[in-house]
């Protein structure tokens, strides 16, 4: 069956309780820990963060837990403007970027978990191996038979505006992870983002590979354990819409056969 | 396939699995095809259990036994019976996970879906033929 709890030595149990910061501007932080070199389960830290002395983000928060009360907190981060990606963790219930999350969009004590049903690696760091095995098996690159022009491949402006809503995507996991299909069937659905990237390549005007794209993922778990939940489209932190683009690549399949 | 977490494969091998199935569109489309249907005979087969209700015995027989309302109940019974079949074995390939079992439970599915539409579709036809 498919697992509802969390196995017994990955439930969470209640953390540390860090020092407070003097001042009266100060917030409460909840920020899931676990340490893979120890025995313990991972548990529940409470931080408290001086607003005076911090930026107004997710990221600035946890750096300056980092830096001024807890050194061995772990997160990826890199650009702080949400292109590349890698803060993607659960804050308030929502998979979002950290850097792009404000603090005053969230009332009361800040949770922030990593992205749901991925193996740790640690703290905030999940494992996205499969993630991306995932995004490269749909192969997301301009396929062509025709030999290469001398110049650019040429496409009109029509055509080109088709990508829209789709090339944006940084590949945070944010949409996956927020996916029940993908928590229960990750292992076989593809997920989303690798689907928002598919239907990316299958409606590139340049690319000569669509009917081969389509049979790699015409599959009862591959495309069609989408059940059009959309929790995807809910968390995508860039606002684009895969639960739109896995529709189309489904329309895409019924029109090459009816 | 072992694919299991302790078996050594590389994660591409693990995502390319068995491969497309090549199939599964005309399952996406059948269950939409009767949900159409359904939404649209769900019509008459409200009408005709509400006349039901108010008729006595010979009543409903009469007005099970009218063409029109046979051949509506059956069409409503074989599209939400098929309907059912499809649903079910999406919820159970969603949830069950040992292969066993899930092979198990899609056989049980596909009996079940049957037998419920022969049993009522016999229940109709003894009535318009018999009387």
């Amino acid at each position: 069956m498919a697992e509802f709890n969390l196995p017994k030595n990955s439930r969470l149990t209640e953390g540390k309780t860090w020092p407070k910061p003097a001042g009266n501007n100060v917030r409460e932080f909840k920020i899931y820990r676990w340490d893979p070199d120890g025995e313990s389960n991972p548990r529940m830290d409470t931080y408290f963060v001086d607003l005076d002395d911090c930026g107004p983000m997710i990221l600035d928060a946890i750096l300056w837990i980092k830096n001024k009360v807890d050194p061995t907190l772990t997160f990826r981060r890199s650009c702080r403007e949400g292109i590349c990606g890698s803060c993607a963790m659960n804050i308030d219930g929502l998979n979002t970027l950290a850097c792009t999350k404000g603090m005053d969009e969230i009332s009361g004590t800040i949770k922030i978990y990593p992205l749901p049903h991925m193996p740790v690696v640690k703290d905030l760091v999940p494992d996205l191996t499969r993630f991306y095995a995932q995004h490269a098996s749909i192969e997301p690159w301009l396929k062509t038979d025709t030999p290469a022009p001398e110049k650019e491949w040429r496409q009109s402006p029509q055509d080109r505006d088709l990508l829209d809503g789709l090339y944006e995507c940084i590949l945070c996991a944010c949409c996956s992870t927020s996916c029940p299909s993908y928590w229960w069937n990750g292992d076989r659905y593809l997920g989303p983002a690798a689907l928002l990237q598919a239907y990316r390549w299958l409606i590139d005007s340049r690319d000569e590979a669509t009917g081969d794209r389509l049979d790699n993922l015409e599959d009862p778990f591959r495309l069609y354990r989408c059940h059009t939940i959309m929790n995807c489209s809910n968390a995508c932190p860039k606002g684009l819409n895969p639960a739109k683009a896995i529709a189309e690549i489904k329309k895409m399949m019924v029109a090459r056969q009816v | 396939m072992n694919n299991n977490s302790h078996s050594i494969r590389t994660p591409m091998s693990r995502v390319r699995g068995l491969g497309a199935a090549r199939s599964g569109t005309d399952h996406f489309w059948k269950s939409r095809v009767t949900a159409v249907a359904n939404v649209i005979l769900t019509v008459p087969f409200v009408v005709i259990v509400m006349m039901l209700a108010k008729a006595d015995y010979a009543g409903a027989m009469k007005i099970v036994g009218h063409p029109l309302a046979a051949i509506l109940l059956m069409a409503f019974i074989t599209s939400a019976a098929i309907h059912m079949r499809l649903g079910m074995q999406v919820i159970i390939e969603d949830y069950v996970h040992s292969e066993g079992t899930k092979i198990v439970l899609l056989m049980f599915n596909t009996f079940f879906a049957v037998a419920i539409a022969l049993a009522s579709a016999y229940a109709i036809l003894r009535i318009g033929f018999a009387g």
